[in-house]
């Protein structure tokens, strides 16, 4: 099993040995801001250097709706927004001064004209960006829904389908039956590019068909990775794709462990041995291992945390008994530890969907989340006490974590 | 000929009424979008269908089909349906 993994010392990332070693005077770590995608607008938080007062930027694109706000690490100035409205079809605005300034992509992504004798797909909207490898300072990837793969190479500004997955001789089979998929529509999302190859990539879908899938050759083909991962919703619980992951998440210092929260529970791999392992039995059994999100640490690759729902009977997907928790594993999910210290444990119906948990690299690490409830939850110890940093925010669809140049 | 804008779209014209040419709504469309980049695909999907929530009006009369010929005196009005939440 992976241990502890300390990043490469840079000068914009130090080396952080300890999991709570006393941070110095002046702190080492980037400045902090949060990019909060809602169904009515985006909001940037900045965070001051102690991370516990926060300004309030925006609303921007207000009416819109927003599945994802992604800040470029590669230069940390540039923030790419996946928008729609009620009314109107989707795009992604772009702005290279944090916030300041906006512009929409010349062509968003879009699927190509069918033939004659083709159904043809449009994206009703951009629901997942994705920087590309670092070695590719201007390429981004975007998933849809309906499920479509698109990649820039000018950041942001004219989008491509990939075919290799767009149009896949199995692609139907993957993708199955769109009105069997999720309330607001089948999904492509957790694009996760392997930091040590841009040829290597992973992708999740929930829809009518759905899984996890791997391609090698920077996703001109792709296959099924589903192996050992439960499906019980179909006749055969194990099939080879079919799966709804609600959220892959791939660490970064080790990237051949690979976690998921799905539809029926918790899973962890070890890439080699090809097979999920059901990490989620190990939590209360009152709770169960169904959610949305989950996190990982920057720099241990058994530190995961999920924020669970209740998925027994009709799919409540609330606050498991009303009682907000997150919960966290630091032993690649052996045992759990729920984290609830200052949210609420009564009437609390609520949930957190799958890119609306984030996590800094701070030591100790800032865990954050936001709710269906529009409340955004932060917690500068790993989680052990958690304070709601903004209450009456529109319903939460997206919170990710970035950082600044000081 | 005059092109009616509703609220949803005048981040793009920052005008209630614009002009723009052509000899079917298609290419009144097109040549707005060559005025106003960006505007058609937020009305139009990629495969050429007016989007769910979008409504076209020709002379007050709903229109379908791009390929509806035009007359420079029409008067072309795009209305946001109804898109409740």
């Amino acid at each position: 099993m992976t241990k502890n993994i300390s990043p490469k010392r840079t000068a914009k990332s130090r080396s952080h040995r300890g999991a709570r070693r006393p941070r110095s005077a002046s702190p080492p770590f980037p400045d902090v801001i949060l990019l909060v995608g809602t169904r009515k607008g985006a909001w940037l938080y900045h965070a001051d250097a102690s991370r516990t007062r926060w300004r309030a930027d925006g609303p921007h694109f207000l009416g819109h709706i927003v599945h994802h706000v992604v800040l470029d690490p590669r230069d940390r100035r540039t923030l790419l927004v996946a928008a729609k409205t009620g009314h109107l079809g989707p795009t992604v605005f772009r702005s290279q001064d944090l916030g300041k300034t906006w512009k929409e992509a010349s062509k968003p992504p879009a699927f190509r004209k069918a033939a004659a004798d083709e159904k043809g797909r449009a994206v009703d909207h951009v629901f997942w960006l994705t920087p590309g490898h670092a070695s590719e300072p201007n390429a981004w990837y975007a998933g849809t829904s309906p499920e479509g793969l698109f990649r820039s190479e000018d950041g942001g500004d004219i989008w491509q389908p990939v075919a290799g997955f767009n149009d896949h001789p199995l692609y139907a089979q993957w993708t199955g039956d769109e009105q069997a998929g999720t309330p607001d529509g089948p999904k492509l999302h957790s694009i996760l590019i392997d930091p040590r190859e841009p040829n290597h990539m992973y992708l999740g879908m929930s829809g009518g068909g759905g899984g996890v899938f791997e391609s090698v050759d920077k996703g001109a083909d792709w296959k099924p990775l589903n192996a050992g991962c439960r499906c019980d919703f179909l006749p055969d619980p194990y099939p080879e794709f079919g799966q709804d992951p609600h959220c892959v998440q791939l660490h970064p210092l080790a990237p051949d462990v690979l976690y998921q929260q799905n539809h029926c529970g918790i899973y962890r791999m070890e890439r080699a041995q090809a097979r999920w392992e059901r990490i989620g039995e190990n939590m209360p059994k009152a709770v169960g291992d169904i959610g949305f999100p989950m996190t990982l640490h920057p720099r241990d690759p058994n530190t995961v945390w999920v924020f669970p729902m209740d998925g027994s009977t009709v799919w409540p997907r609330v606050s498991p008994d009303g009682k907000a928790a997150a919960y966290v594993t630091r032993d690649a999910g052996k045992t759990w530890k729920r984290l609830d210290a200052g949210l609420p444990q009564e009437q609390a119906w609520f949930t957190v969907l799958r890119q609306a948990m984030t996590a800094d690299t701070h030591d100790p690490v800032g865990v954050y989340f936001g709710t269906t409830t529009g409340q955004l939850w932060a917690s500068t110890n790993e989680g052990a006490r958690w304070t709601c940093i903004a209450n009456h925010l529109p319903h939460i669809y997206a919170v990710e974590a970035a950082e600044l140049d000081g | 000929m005059k092109v009616l804008i509703p609220t949803p779209l005048r981040s793009y014209t920052q005008q209630s009424a614009v002009e723009a040419t052509g000899t079917t709504l298609a290419e009144l469309l097109r040549d707005l979008d060559r005025r106003y980049p960006g505007i058609r695909f937020r009305m139009i999907d990629e495969q050429d269908a007016i989007r769910r929530h979008i409504r076209i009006f020709v002379n007050r009369e709903q229109v379908y089909d791009l390929e509806w010929p035009l007359q420079p005196s029409d008067e072309v009005q795009i209305l946001q349906a109804l898109s409740g939440g």
